[in-house]
């Protein structure tokens, strides 16, 4: 799916901060999983694309840690962990 | 002997802060753990906190607190497609004081309160993740957070919706999407006199506006509107497994740039600057989704327990979590009196939420879930209203049809017959 107008340059607006590692990984062996899609879809920050091999690929970078990937998909797809403390995104209005 | 907590609280939003303050204030020794930069860092909310319920929960609070502005004005849109009915309320209720509903920003609120609470004497380490619950004999010890060993009678669960905390301890399962929305929103940027301007405000008076329909393209869900000080909070709800399943595939930030561009918005925030974008998913599931609340040495509060619900005209969470945290903590304070943590001895927590608004407005709305699955609400009528709408306020060149005939094209027999059926189901809420 196309990238979403302007959406990079609003998660800019945010305060993020590094984290070593990152928090939500995708299964090995899920990548074409049917629940794994549904994060195309889900993701506020349209953080999950679908390349043309059929796999659905995750920037962690932007990452809004709202929960719905892992609602939507499940633990069984991905690993799915906040990020370190101090890590991640830092809301300044919330 | 190692240091030991009376309690160790995970997550400085409402539900814990409201936990913490209440152990701190009866003199218990608490330990607040919280991820992120400061108390409010990671929070999200529409919103808006409506002070009748806790008030008395917490006297000493809200004469200071970083409230943005009084809700004196309530307005409902229906949405169709290229256009809308609105409702507008305002009531001289609404206008005195102490006043029922503030809009705030959480990353304000939230940390405020936390510096109360360590006024108090709560012991608040942010920037502090807790990994994994310390259970000894299935019984909840302490938490491991970032590499340390923490121990404490009772561990108060407040991490939030996920609640994994919660999974760890066995009370509940990881969430199923029918259960669960997503919001997301912006904050726009915007003078205050603009907009009071706009809105036909005075002063900190603030409005509050709802909106469904084609916001959420036929989805469960709707758009908000809250009035800051000096900027608005934008934004949509949607159900997740209807953002997943359909009705009409849509990438959710698509509905929020769209629902900024309709005209009934773009002239609200004309001039604007948006300076923030966040997300956070919301427990919708009512009663019939809340996790187990207590086990041995432990408690679950707040979005952790599932407390949130969405009635289709408001979203509520903030209180309950304020409000859990509190009946929390005096469980607590009532274990330690009795030296039993058990599960037997916090069964206190149960007893006292039953009593409480908390679960009696669980209880009054315990049909709401699946009479708002209705998708009829949120496509289907938004656009009949509008279409009735058009037609009666349309005057053609030539003859006006007469009004009822006008309005009763729209409403066959079987047309009447689905909406009664559809109202009845309303009507539970
Ligand atoms: C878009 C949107 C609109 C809403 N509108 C309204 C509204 O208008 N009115 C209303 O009353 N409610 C509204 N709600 C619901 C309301 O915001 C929530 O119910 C409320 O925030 C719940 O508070 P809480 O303390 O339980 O959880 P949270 O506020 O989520 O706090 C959980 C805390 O735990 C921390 N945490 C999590 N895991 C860990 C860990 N492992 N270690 C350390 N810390 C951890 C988090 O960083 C966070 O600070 C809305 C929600 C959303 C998303």
């Amino acid at each position: 799916m196309s990238e979403i107008m302007g959406l990079k340059a609003k998660l800019g607006l945010d305060v993020f901060k590094h984290d070593k590692e990152p928090h939500i990984k995708i299964k090995p062996g899920m990548e074409k999983d049917p629940r794994l899609k549904r994060a195309v879809l889900v993701c506020p920050a349209g953080l999950y694309e679908e390349n043309q091999d059929g796999e659905v690929e995750l920037t962690i970078d932007g990452c809004l840690e709202c929960g719905t990937c892992r609602i939507a998909c499940g633990t069984e797809v991905l690993e799915w962990y906040y990020p370190t403390g101090g890590a991640g995104v830092q809301f300044r209005f919330g | 002997m190692e240091e030991k907590f009376d309690a160790i609280v995970v997550g400085a939003g409402l539900a814990g802060l409201g936990a913490a303050y209440t152990l701190a204030q009866e003199g218990l020794e608490v330990l607040l753990l919280e991820r992120g930069d400061y108390p409010g860092s990671k929070n999200v909310t529409g919103g808006r906190i409506y002070l009748n319920p806790i008030r008395d929960l917490f006297p000493d609070l809200w004469k200071k607190a970083p409230f943005e502005r009084h809700i004196t004005q309530e307005g409902v849109s229906v949405m169709a497609g290229q256009r809308s009915l609105n409702i507008s309320y305002r009531g001289e209720e609404l206008e005195a004081e102490p006043y029922q509903s503030y809009s705030i920003l959480r990353a304000k609120f939230d940390r405020w309160i936390s510096k109360q609470a360590e006024r108090k004497g709560v012991m608040l380490v942010s920037r502090s993740r807790v990994d994994d619950l310390i259970i000894e004999n299935g019984r909840v010890e302490g938490v491991y957070a970032g590499g340390d060993e923490l121990r404490s009678h009772v561990v108060i669960a407040c991490d939030g919706v996920l609640s994994l905390m919660a999974e760890k301890a066995g009370l509940r399962k990881p969430g199923s999407a029918g259960q669960y929305g997503v919001g997301f929103k912006e904050i726009i940027e915007l003078d205050s006199a603009l907009i009071n301007e706009r809105f036909g405000l005075e002063g900190d008076e603030g409005a509050a506006r709802l909106f469904m329909g084609e916001v959420t393209r036929g989805k469960f869900g709707g758009g908000f509107l809250y009035t800051n000080k000096d900027s608005i909070s934008l934004g949509v709800v949607v159900g997740i497994k209807d953002l997943m399943e359909g009705p009409a595939a849509v990438q959710a930030p698509v509905l929020l740039d769209d629902f900024k561009q309709r005209p009934e918005i773009a002239r609200l925030i004309k001039g604007g600057e948006t300076v923030e974008y966040s997300a956070h998913v919301i427990p919708e599931g009512g009663l019939r989704a809340l996790t187990k609340l207590s086990g041995d040495g432990i408690l679950v509060a707040g979005d952790a327990a599932g407390f949130s619900m969405n009635i289709g005209v408001t979203v509520r969470g903030m209180e309950y979590a304020l409000a859990s945290g509190y009946y929390a903590a005096q469980a607590v304070i009532q274990a330690k009196a009795r030296e039993d943590f058990s599960a037997a001895g916090l069964a206190s927590y149960e007893a006292m939420l039953g009593d409480s608004f908390v679960m009696q407005d669980f209880k009054n709305f315990s049909e709401a879930p699946e009479a708002l699955e209705n998708h009829r609400i949120y496509s289907y009528y938004p656009e009949l209203i509008g279409n009735v709408m058009r037609d009666m306020y349309s005057v053609p060149a030539g003859s006006k049809a007469k009004l009822f005939p006008t309005v009763k094209k729209y409403l066959g027999t079987g047309e009447l017959w689905a909406m009664f059926k559809d109202m009845r189901k309303v009507m539970k809420i």
